[in-house]
């Protein structure tokens, strides 16, 4: 394991250099609130490590709303009908503070937008632009259940590089060359003692120890999708739900998008824009057939999707990281560990 | 208050027993210190799940639109105003409900206790007039009125307006309330203040409409938002379209809206959403004297009208 010293004196110089490089991206407090979003760094501007994230740090790679391509339809001009992509910054950036689960979620949010039959342009460029610079998340609070979703607060599955904040220093763990790289061009070199791993190590333990929350799918994995499907518990489950898009728009493995055109007079623009499976009319079919009317079958896709559905089509855990923010931010306090203790009794 | 939850458990429990209802709706107990979740109870061996605090914010009324069966509905002051409502506008039946009344003494705001202290909330414990917070580290003590939601700092009808049933004495109405401080505040601004204002409260806003679902009166089939033939509304992030849906929402709640502040409650960004529609109730009081859901009798000033009422809008 390479680890990197960084004394916190060095910090805002060496994030200064590696503009060089790279744009930078991080947690930026909101203005008269008490949260942070992900944001381009201004000039100057350091990410804030310690502030909770409302939203993930997934709208970077894949923002809420996009512009796919413009387009005239003025008979005209040369270029009617011509669908023309905007200019899209895909230079080098590098995300800092991010928490590892969220990182690992990229990973999932991958199997949708990068397979073997078909790559999103728009996400993979992105995707493949960014380094991921995480920050260990040495105090899990009570809503982190990341240990339960094979990732965890100290996990290095999703980033280039782990950032381990010991107090006076951070100790830059180097998960891959894409790490190595920035930390070179942000000019920390400066190699860790001998203990440093081992200082992560126990580091990790503790933080782990301190996850109070568990969650179990095994039952789930073994049980058909009819059976769940057809429970009669959903009703309990969903009788709260207001069907609002909280959830799914603060997840950070929520992926589904709606495509809109916006036309003024011949010029328009095609938009992709997030969507979510908790809206009404997010199964509405032009015949007027809506195949998920009700609240109860809405709620129960929800949960079918993160905790079986994708389960069996990947056979790679839920599509879940347990980072809490649902559960935190959802108003009605529909909690996804419970429904995962109900899927899996 | 504390002791309304055993009255209620067996008015509730008498109702099912009775077969008065099919299903209560009330709150049971969260999964997190400070929120509890919404649910039926259907059998009479179930109403032990059911409690009633100061964190039993978002409005039940919501959860009565279009139902069919019998049902026993606990509501507070505000929650009770919007049955009245829903009455009028026909999306539930007067005899379809059992309404459990109860006085309020207002509910705190967890996104106001959540900013006072550095570390995580673990638990509350509610004493009366006093609410003891802890966290891992820390345990303070500090008096619920200082905690309460702004709405119900201010609110003029604590007590349920229409009931059949009550869940304990009726508390005292506040009195001389500056109802309409924050909205004379906001007036008072010139232009480029009242444009930048609205700039701000709006900048965080991610349209997931939890404060137009957390909502009574929101009950459309299809609200304007989705309406697509033809489309009335951007679905991206364009702030005209942000600032479209909050300023057209809030005038559909004109005359209606009993500020329960659930939108408030509700949203994850912490927008203050009813900076919209506190106005639009003044201006509702001003001209026609009107206060929503007061009473099943008299139809909301925008679906009438009266000889007398202000015309000084036509030039």
């Amino acid at each position: 394991m390479k680890v990197i010293k960084i004394d916190k004196k060095a910090w805002a110089g060496g994030l200064e250099k590696s503009r060089s490089g790279y744009k930078l991206f991080g947690p930026v407090k909101e203005k008269n609130k008490n949260f942070g979003i992900f944001k381009e760094l201004g000039e100057k501007q350091m990410p804030d490590l310690k502030i909770e994230t409302r939203l993930s740090p997934k709208s970077v790679i894949y923002p809420q709303s996009e512009v796919m391509f413009e387009y005239s339809t003025d008979e005209t001009r040369d270029d009617c009908n011509l669908m023309k992509a905007p200019e899209k910054d895909c230079s080098p950036r590098a995300i800092i503070g991010i928490s590892p689960y969220d990182a690992a979620a990229f990973l999932i949010l991958k199997r949708n937008f990068d397979t073997p039959e078909y790559k999103d342009p728009y996400w993979c460029n992105s995707f493949e632009a960014s380094t991921f610079i995480g920050i260990a998340v040495n105090e899990p609070d009570s809503t982190d259940f990341s240990t339960s979703t094979k990732t965890g607060p100290f996990d290095t599955s999703g980033l280039d590089i782990l950032l381990v904040d010991t107090g006076d220093d951070y100790l830059a763990q180097v998960v891959t060359p894409k790490g190595e790289k920035y930390l070179k061009t942000a000019g920390w070199e400066v190699e860790a003692g001998g203990d440093a791993a081992n200082k992560i190590e126990e580091m990790k333990k503790a933080a782990e120890a301190k996850i109070s929350s568990h969650i179990s799918f095994e039952n789930i994995k073994n049980k058909s999708i009819l059976e769940l499907y057809e429970a009669d518990f959903w009703e309990d489950i969903s009788f709260a739900c207001i069907n609002c898009g909280t959830c799914t728009y603060v997840c950070p493995t929520c992926w589904c998008f709606d495509i809109q055109d916006e036309n003024k007079g011949n010029k328009g623009k095609r938009h992709k824009n997030w969507d979510s499976c908790m809206f009404p009319i997010f199964t509405l079919h032009t015949t007027g057939h809506n195949p998920r009317e009700t609240k109860l079958q809405r709620v129960r896709q929800r949960f079918m999707h993160k905790l079986k559905y994708f389960m069996d089509k990947y056979n790679d855990g839920i599509m879940c990281v347990g980072c809490g923010r649902c559960v935190r931010l959802c108003p009605v306090n529909i909690d996804i560990r419970t429904v995962c203790k109900t899927m899996n009794s | 208050m504390l002791e309304y939850i055993d009255k209620i458990k067996k008015l509730s429990e008498k109702l099912l027993t009775e077969g008065k209802v099919d299903m209560i709706i009330g709150f049971k107990k969260g999964t997190m210190p400070m929120i509890h979740e919404p649910c039926i109870v259907k059998s009479p061996s179930d109403v032990n799940n059911l409690v009633w605090d100061s964190l039993c914010t978002i409005n039940l009324a919501n959860y009565l639109t279009d139902r069919k069966e019998k049902i026993g509905i606990i509501a507070k002051g505000c929650d009770s105003r919007n049955i009245v409502n829903h009455i009028i506008e026909n999306k539930i039946k007067r005899e379809q409900l059992t309404i459990i009344g109860v006085p309020c003494k207002g509910m705190i705001d967890r996104k106001k206790i959540s900013s006072m202290f550095d570390q995580e909330i673990t638990e509350i414990i509610e004493k009366s007039d006093q609410i003891i917070v802890k966290g891992d580290a820390f345990e303070e003590t500090l008096n619920k009125q200082d905690l309460l939601a702004e709405n119900c700092s201010l609110c003029l009808h604590r007590n349920p307006v229409i009931y059949d049933e009550l869940a304990g004495e009726l508390v005292e109405e506040q009195k001389d309330i500056d109802t309409y401080k924050a909205v004379n505040k906001i007036e008072a601004m010139d232009s480029a203040e009242k444009r930048s204002y609205f700039e701000d409260l709006l900048s965080g806003c991610i349209r997931c409409y939890a404060c137009k679902n957390a909502c009574p009166l929101c009950y459309c089939p299809t609200c304007f938002v989705d309406e697509s033939r033809p489309q009335w509304v951007g679905k991206s992030q364009n702030p005209t379209d942000i600032e479209t849906f909050h300023f057209l929402r809030a005038y559909h709640c004109a005359g209606r809206c009993t500020d329960c502040g659930s939108c408030v409650q509700a949203c994850p960004m912490g927008i203050d959403v009813r900076a919209f529609t506190k106005k639009l109730e003044k201006d509702c009081f001003n001209l026609y004297g009107w206060e929503a859901g007061l009473s099943v009798d008299q139809p909301p000033p925008l679906s009438t009208f009266r000889p007398d009422d202000p015309e000084d809008f036509i030039k």
